[in-house]
């Protein structure tokens, strides 16, 4: 056993009476690729910010190479070598690049005046340590998300860095953007950093962690060499169920399809693209981030129209210029994004339900049938079992998984025949995904067609009848999901 | 070089300056006088007070807040002060009035400060709400009107002219108040401040993103409470000009002039959402305005006119950034999905 | 039951308000009585507050959608002297004006705050010019105008009946403002509360972008919302035309600050998305109780009005900060 870089024992931490902590022990060892996993509510946030000194413990000690703490502060933290990269980045999109990466040092130096000869020798050995090339002038706002990682990685590295901390790094990335990340964080890990990875993706657990630490209900459950880890373990230790795959069979009812694309195509996002979706049928589409899959949903539903081809719903041409053209089509999309473009967060839970549909709910002049609006709310809260003591609370006191529900039912409300469903486990629970996934199917045996936009393979390979794959806005891959397998979407989807 | 270019016709300062090269000579084909060197003068010694302000307005917007609290405590320091002196028979020079002048405005200031930084309460409230509160303590408790004297030193020293301009067809002559030095050392202090202090350097960044701000060092709520403390000094200080130019101490005729100066930030290409626009951009914005304000007279416009032009000013320049922000975004994303592609 | 609850705890700003006005109505009931609690104070009180309660309506409604509408008091202005200019053509050498006079300027009042209402709303949706600037523009644009028609002079010289008329009280006991007020504020909660749109305009407020994604027609919906400002805050110049028996460019100028104050007083959240126009109209009367209150205090200058107004604007956020942290905390 080597020295460890940094050891947390037996931590406690409590909220008003919840314990988001309890008698939680990690360690990490210099230059380690160390995967913290857990669902949300874990405690994995709690655990990072005692790391980095934004939180006190309650009870236990921390070890930084030797040194015993009871307690640090954010500074101490910094002093001894811990920088924390929130998803975020922490960065200043109206500054330049150079401010972005010297800020944090001239700060901590105590500097009152501005030197920008010194700011950018500071930035430039900044990103010279990772190899990035960058415009030292750029306003960062302008920059890739990927840019905007590599500068907050960069200007982590200026201080006498030790360990890094990375918050759901991958979240936002292109593919080939993750394997660039995973290559500088080896880089990293030749330079002796340690590396905290915080995920719940599994691939990426399995591919560049060495050892993990998975967080269920505040308390350890498990951790050890990842070597030693696989997909059925890891979802146990995750929820501490044990989930039944089951694949959606899909038996053709009608010959004519409810819905068709003839080369459909957006410059500059995606072309000649031409499907068919049958009732009951879920029809999956996948590609990279950059494969023009998340424009190919939002042409369907309206929100960027099509510029060629032309689309059919039930044999009749229809022009879908904005999302209330695809609602009165019977066409609903569940969005990427939940939280900004899926949800009024602040507002009810029922009239998040309802949004969609409240012109069906009014009696004449737009006035609310009120006793409609309400049977109609409690009717999807028990279809879909949405966990909540009352549908007048606002949507944000829910859990990642029951505001999806919400989302989707208020598109169910709108009693569609085609649902676009774009990443629609994201950021869920896996308990909830299985429920999701669940509904899902069943939807579909009930008759509607489905759409599920996702890049998460076995959830496409699980729930959809046929596999579209996207690459550079073109189709490259069609097939039946009962004859793919992940090796085969990935060959084209590279 | 041709990235200078595009680098120039990105930003908002030459299309501000365009416009006022475009107004000023349609003035002087018109009238022939806009160019005039009494005009130029008069001109410049309208600026001084909306310019002062401005620069305050610039950086609470900057900031990522809005002050509309600046003309009602600049009255209630710049009214204390003279009234104060007068009480006192003050007979000295303009240095002192400006000294309490200054306090005053740092601790009503500091009023506004405490509430937006260390309460966190929405600037806008805030300085509606202290704005009501400066006006009550002024017109209740002071009692104020009109001061037809004010203290000698401060007569004496708004009726000193830099240099005198005289029109040489007219014969009209104007002068160059010594305040205008006031605003230029405002001007240069403000600048050297934003640009090559950490503390200006923070105002930018806690415009872009407060959260970011904190997490890098900067110290949020002490910036923020400087900044208000400041801004309450350099209204005060244009108060006080104001009083000591119009030779007269009038409790209410600078109240509601906060909406015109934030509309010549704003023009000058400030984002309202905080973050980003320049010193030199937003003295352009307010230059528009003066200039409108102050020159419709010379080609037979009457005054009365002068609101439907600052409005409709506003409306079309705040609308042309308003596209161009929409028209910038299209282009990045559609280059950026391009490149994407590409790769 | 549930819901009870949670009504309970939402509306605590509104408790609060209620508590203010209470206690200021107890105060004045022990010392001055008798100025304070007869029915003309009250008449006259109900008479005046109107005018901007009317402007104010249209503040809030623009800032639940998350914007805010700052050319009331301009199109207020600009309607009234329009209106005025029409009294002194219908008014006869005998001072008289046709009985069909008075509905007639009250129907084109609407239609006027509508199209300068529109105006707003099209330079918010379709133009995309931040709100707050939008209608600082088109209210100085709107107060220009009136400037360049008035060369800021007043406009009177037309008949007496109009003032008279609405100057009149419904069976001697209730002002016509007050009824005129009590329409609008109607219709306003019925609109917020009980209709379709009432609800799109909160989720709008509350995300644009997910009201998009929810099909909503968000320009619609921005343009009818700033076409009822219009005309609640014409209506409001109506008032003020009686009121004053004239119209003049610059009257009402402090009511634009003044509005904004009330709705955010009321609960209303200027990032929009929130407030109830209870919450508003409890800020007006506590306002106008306040200042009708402090009068009767002839030693007290009533100047000192507005040092209460911005002092209870920030004790309520204040307090508001306390109580929201708590909860905050707790819930972290």
């Amino acid at each position: 056993m080597g020295e460890s870089l940094l050891k947390a024992v037996n931590i406690y931490k409590s909220f008003v009476g919840v314990e988001a902590l309890k008698n939680v022990t990690f360690e990490i060892k210099p230059g380690e690729i160390h995967c913290l996993a857990g669902e949300n509510g874990s405690g994995k946030s709690t655990l990072i910010k005692i790391i980095s000194g934004v939180y006190t413990p309650d009870a236990g000690y921390m070890e930084f190479e030797g040194k015993r703490f009871s307690k640090i502060t954010p500074i101490d933290a910094i002093k001894n070598g811990i920088q924390v990269i929130y998803q975020d980045f922490s960065i200043f999109p109206n500054l330049t690049v150079m401010e972005n990466l010297a800020f944090n040092s001239e700060l901590a130096d105590r500097r009152k005046l501005v030197n920008h000869k010194r700011m950018r020798q500071i930035a430039e050995e900044a990103i010279a340590k990772i190899d990035f090339k960058v415009d030292l002038d750029a306003i960062v706002g302008n920059l890739s998300v990927a840019e905007k990682q590599m500068i907050a990685i960069s200007r982590a590295l200026i201080f006498n860095t030790k360990l890094i901390i990375m918050d759901e790094p991958t979240t936002a990335l292109t593919r080939r953007e993750v394997s660039n990340l995973f290559k500088i964080i080896l880089r990293l890990k030749e330079m002796g950093i340690a590396i905290l990875f915080v995920s719940h993706k599994l691939n990426e657990v399995f591919e560049i962690s060495e050892n993990f630490t998975i967080l269920r209900s505040g308390e350890r459950v498990a951790s050890g060499s990842t070597s030693d880890l696989d997909a059925k373990k890891f979802t146990y230790y995750m929820t501490g169920r044990e989930f039944q795959v089951h694949r959606f069979e899909y038996e053709k009812v009608k010959e004519e399809p409810i819905f068709s694309v003839d080369k459909i195509g957006i410059e500059g996002s995606f072309s000649n693209i031409s499907f068919d979706v049958h009732s009951g049928e879920i029809v999956g589409i996948t590609g990279l981030l950059d494969s023009g899959r998340t424009e190919l949903g939002l042409a369907l539903f309206g929100i960027k129209p099509i510029e060629e081809g032309e689309i059919k719903m039930r044999g009749k041409r229809i022009k879908l210029t904005n999302p209330r053209r695809a609602i009165h089509n019977k066409i609903g999309y569940l969005p990427e994004d939940r939280l900004s473009e899926g949800l009024f967060l602040s507002q009810s839970i029922g009239d998040n339900i309802v949004i969609s549909e409240i012109d069906n709910l009014s009696k004449a002049f737009g006035i609310l049938d009120r006793k409609q609006r309400r049977d109609e709310i409690k009717q999807w809260v028990k279809n879909l079992a949405i966990a909540t003591p009352n549908p007048a609370n606002a949507c944000q006191t829910l859990s990642g998984g029951n505001q999806q529900r919400v989302v989707l039912a208020k598109w169910l409300a709108c009693d569609l025949d085609l649902l676009i469903l774009n990443g629609p486990t994201v950021g869920v629970d896996i308990g909830s995904k299985h429920d999701i996934h669940s509904i899902l199917q069943d939807l579909a045996k009930r008759g509607m067609g489905l759409i599920i936009i996702s890049d998460d393979l076995p959830e496409v390979l699980e729930n959809c009848s046929r596999i579209l794959v996207l690459k550079n806005g073109q189709v490259v891959g069609d097939m039946l999901a009962s004859e793919s397998d992940e090796k085969k979407i990935l060959s084209y989807m590279m | 070089m041709k990235n200078r270019l595009k680098k120039l016709t990105s930003r908002n300062e030459p299309y501000i300056f365009l416009v006022l090269l475009a107004v000023c000579i349609l003035i002087e084909i018109r009238s022939g006088q806009f160019f005039s060197p009494n005009n130029l003068v008069d001109i410049a010694s309208a600026m001084i007070v909306p310019g002062l302000m401005a620069i305050g307005a610039f950086m609470v917007i900057v900031s990522g807040g809005i002050d509309v609290s600046f003309p009602a405590l600049a009255s209630l320091s710049f009214y204390a002060t003279t009234k104060l002196l007068l009480d006192h028979n003050y007979q000295g020079g303009v240095v002192l009035p400006f000294l309490i002048a200054i306090g005053f405005g740092a601790l009503l200031g500091a009023f506004n400060g405490l509430f937006i930084s260390y309460f966190k309460l929405p600037t806008l409230i805030v300085t509606l709400g202290s704005s009501s509160v400066f006006k009550g303590l002024m017109q209740g408790a002071l009692n104020s009107r009109q001061l037809a004297v004010i203290p000698t030193g401060m007569r004496e020293w708004g009726k000193k002219a830099l240099f005198v301009a005289k029109n040489p067809v007219s014969g009209l002559t104007s002068r160059m108040p010594v305040a205008f030095l006031v605003f230029l050392f405002a001007l240069v202090f403000a600048f050297f401040l934003l640009r090559f202090t950490m503390f200006g350097r923070g105002i930018y960044a806690i415009g872009g993103s407060e959260v970011s701000a904190e997490r890098a060092g900067f110290r949020v709520v002490l910036t923020k409470f400087l900044l208000y403390i400041m801004v309450g000094m350099i209204a005060s200080v244009a108060g006080l000009i104001r009083v000591c130019m119009m030779q007269q101490a009038h409790p209410t005729n600078m109240l509601g002039m906060e909406m015109n100066i934030i509309a010549g930030v704003v023009l000058g290409g400030t984002a309202i959402t905080g973050g980003r626009g320049t010193l030199l951009g937003c003295m352009l914005g307010t230059l528009l305005i003066v200039i409108v304000e102050n020159s419709l007279i010379l080609i037979g416009i009457p005054t009365s006119w002068k609101s439907v032009f600052t409005g409709a000013l506003i409306i079309i320049g705040t609308g042309v950034s308003a596209y161009q922000v929409m028209h910038q975004g299209k282009t990045r994303s559609s280059k950026g999905k391009k490149q994407e592609v590409a790769q | 039951m549930n819901k009870k609850r949670n009504k309970l705890v939402v509306d605590r700003h509104m408790f609060r308000l209620i508590v203010m006005i209470v206690a200021w109505m107890i105060f004045i009931a022990f010392t001055r009585f008798r100025k304070f609690y007869n029915l003309v104070n009250f008449q006259t009180m109900a008479a005046q507050f109107p005018e901007f309660g009317l402007m104010s309506l249209g503040v809030m409604l623009t800032m639940i959608t998350g914007g805010i509408d700052l050319s009331v008091v301009g199109n207020a202005n600009l309607t009234s002297i329009l209106m005025a200019y029409l009294l002194i053509n219908m008014t006869d050498v005998a001072g008289a004006i046709p009985p069909y006079a008075i509905p007639l300027v009250f129907f084109l009042a609407i239609l006027i705050g509508a199209t300068l209402g529109i105006f707003n709303g099209l330079l918010v949706s379709k133009a995309h010019i931040p709100p707050i600037l939008a209608t600082l523009g088109s209210g100085e644009l709107y107060t220009g105008i009136c400037m360049a028609l008035t060369k800021g002079n007043a406009v009177s010289k037309f008949s007496r009946t109009y003032a008279t008329t609405i100057n009149n009280r419904l069976f001697g006991l209730i002002p016509v403002q007050l009824i005129i007020f009590t329409i609008m504020a109607l219709l306003v909660w019925f609109l917020l509360s009980r209709t379709v749109f009432g609800t799109k305009i909160y989720m709008l407020g509350t995300s644009a972008t997910a009201a998009k994604f929810s099909g909503l027609k968000t320009d619609t919906l921005l343009i009818k919302t700033y076409l009822l400002s219009g005309i609640v805050a014409a209506l409001g110049g109506m008032i003020m035309l009686a009121n004053y028996n004239s119209a003049r460019a610059d009257y009402g100028t402090v009511y634009t600050l003044q509005c904004v104050l009330i709705v955010v007083l009321g609960g209303v959240n200027p990032v929009g998305g929130k407030g109830k126009i209870s919450g508003v109209i409890l800020a007006i009367v506590l306002l106008r109780m306040l200042e009708t209150g402090l009068n009767r205090f002839p030693k007290i200058s009533s100047y000192y009005i507005s040092l209460i107004w911005g002092g209870v604007l920030i004790l309520v956020m204040v307090l508001n900060f306390f109580t929201e942290n708590k909860r905050v905390r707790r819930k972290g």
